[in-house]
């Protein structure tokens, strides 16, 4: 302790503004590592049809224009004609696979941990399997067997997959916000006559509402963000956006900035989403965090 | 300690907690019908779309002469080179990276917070979308990465999708673009269970910075940090979007990884169990991961 007190408080200082000006230069790489492929989205989509941006690296386009945006919305663009029903296709996709998968993971998770079902743990661990073998490495033999149950080029052949690889994750995240909610309260509407069914519905789906709101977002992430489901397994009959932009991507005559444009309207959906249901996504982690 | 290892994955986080009241009350048969009732739609959905692939992928895996034409592709052995590098490189360097930044966006500033919502915004966007923005972004000479490197800095920026290294490193740097943020958001979640008062006395102790981090927050994360990375593994070996849509296996193939060179072989040259052969040599290192995983939540975040 030979550093005069003043020393000190002087050094201290200095560290604290070298860790202000480091944080803002980590901040600066964040915002630019982050931004700059939606920049790009952007920047090809306000470029007019036959402009100088796209491949030629330009940073700015002399004559931004909302034609690609356009062409989109009245559908005269190129490969996306019948661009409202390759969306609408998506939502149902997208809607479905979420409904479903809240629906399917909560009824499960509540007969594994609030009915008492012995051995309930063992179905816990076998919607881990489902995750042993990858979802891309079983795209063989889903083809297959959509052929087989009569699915295959039906919207619900790719919800019933995404379900199927969205409910694990459910169950799990269901089970660990389950616990906070006391099993009393069960006892006790049973007591007074409850069927499960309808602690289930007043009791069970109310109190979790957080957590289905963060199982919701998984699994209607997992859907919009699917395309190797979507390609295979449906037909150009039953086109979705994702689907057209996927197989045109090498395709340098398509006209791009409606692509991009067509891009930028599809990833909008979800954070429309996450944006309403941010609350629910705060509290929930708050609940966690705060402890039983 | 007082605290346990949180054991959790996705958003929540398991705290070390109380143990139920035993199982008090009798099952009665009206209790387990309502429950296998409760269960029925699951259990449907597991047979007809898990156990019955997974028949199928292993009865189609079965036949060893696949094998012996994987190894005489020569496409095989490079592909699984860039598999273990995709995984091992994305998936360490993302959940490293995700853990440091989560200590990051816990500074109490208001602009960081902002930036926490920018920055998590790859994860709610669609990813073929936004993997084909990064194909055009960095497309040889014309795109928005070269001409940026050209106009601030007078470099020549390479032609990314020319050469193998360089196309898998456009690949990985994509896949962390994509999920880091996810992964930064759990730990972040995980951090602010951390009571502050260990780290009060830590200080009193002497550990502040790095010494804190090793000492402290990574002892405490590291349960979670391990499940975590054991599902990125599960996850990333079937990512299919980003070397498909981003390099597109190209140049000649050579950026292949098991998930697109398995759909390659079913859908482009006609042979579906040879893709399935391909994906499946994969097997040695999904078994492993998933038993260590099982019980994993098994004795921690599960035990109700």
């Amino acid at each position: 302790m030979s550093r005069a007190p003043g020393n000190l408080a002087l050094g201290l200082r200095h560290r604290q503004r070298l860790i202000e000006i480091g944080s803002i230069a980590l901040g600066a790489v964040l915002l630019i590592w982050t931004l700059l492929p939606i920049y790009n989205l952007l920047l090809i989509a306000l470029d007019p049809e036959e402009g100088e941006i796209e491949f030629t690296g330009n940073l700015w386009t002399s004559e931004p224009t909302l034609d690609g945006f356009i062409d989109v919305i009245t559908q005269k663009a190129r490969y996306l004609e019948d661009f409202w029903q390759q969306f609408g296709n998506s939502v149902f996709i997208g809607l479905l696979t979420m409904v479903l998968t809240v629906l399917v993971g909560s009824l499960a998770s509540f007969a594994v941990s609030r009915l008492r079902l012995a051995r309930g743990s063992l179905l816990t661990n076998a919607a881990l399997l489902t995750y042993a073998i990858p979802a891309a490495f079983l795209i063989v033999p889903y083809y297959r067997i959509m052929h087989e149950y009569g699915l295959y080029d039906n919207l619900w052949a790719v919800v019933l997959a995404q379900v199927t690889f969205a409910t694990p994750f459910a169950i799990l995240i269901l089970q660990l916000y389950g616990r906070l909610i006391p099993l009393e309260l069960d006892d006790s509407a049973r007591v007074d006559g409850a069927s499960p069914l309808q602690v289930y519905m007043r009791i069970y789906l109310p109190l979790m509402v957080p957590a289905l709101a963060v199982v919701a977002i998984y699994a209607l992430l997992l859907a919009w963000n699917d395309y190797l489901y979507q390609a295979v397994l449906l037909s150009p009959r039953n086109m979705t956006v994702s689907m057209v932009q996927g197989q045109l991507f090498l395709d340098v005559d398509a006209e791009w900035n409606a692509m991009m444009a067509a891009a930028i309207l599809y990833v909008l959906p979800p954070l429309a989403v996450l944006f309403v249901l941010r609350r629910y996504v705060a509290a929930s982690l708050a609940m966690v965090s705060s402890g039983p | 300690m007082s605290t346990q290892p949180l054991a959790a994955m996705g958003p929540p986080v398991a705290l070390k907690e109380p143990r139920r009241p035993s199982r008090h009350g009798r099952l009665r048969a009206a209790e387990v019908r309502w429950g296998l009732a409760f269960i029925a739609p699951y259990v449907a959905v597991f047979l007809a779309f898990v156990v019955h692939p997974y028949a199928y992928v292993l009865w189609m895996a079965a036949d060893p002469s696949l094998y012996a034409d994987l190894i005489d592709d020569r496409l095989f052995l490079p592909t699984l080179v860039n598999t273990l590098l995709f995984v091992g490189l994305g998936v360490n360097l993302k959940m490293f990276l995700a853990l440091l930044l989560s200590g990051f966006f816990l500074r109490p500033r208001r602009w960081i917070r902002i930036l926490l919502a920018i920055y998590v915004l790859p994860w709610a966007l669609a990813a073929a979308q936004t993997c084909l923005s990064f194909h055009w972004m960095l497309i040889g000479e014309q795109g928005l990465v070269d001409g940026l490197l050209l106009q601030l800095f007078g470099i020549e920026g390479p032609i990314w999708f020319n050469g193998r290294w360089l196309g898998l490193g456009c690949d990985i740097a994509v896949y962390l673009w994509k999920w880091m943020p996810f992964w930064t958001l759990i730990f972040l979640a995980a951090r602010l269970t951390i009571p502050r008062d260990i780290y009060d006395s830590a200080k009193v102790d002497g550990a502040t910075g790095v010494r804190q981090f090793v000492h402290v927050t990574f002892p405490l994360l590291a349960n979670l940090y391990l499940i975590c990375t054991l599902l990125s593994v599960l996850w990333a070996l079937g990512d299919f979007t980003t070397v498909y849509l981003v390099s597109n296996g190209g140049p000649a193939g050579l950026t292949n990884v098991l998930a697109t060179l398995g759909y390659h072989y079913a859908f482009n040259f006609g042979r579906p169990a040879l893709g399935v052969a391909a994906v499946m040599s994969a097997l040695p290192v999904l078994i492993p991961v998933i038993i260590v995983l099982m019980r994993r939540f098994q004795t921690s975040a599960l035990q109700l």
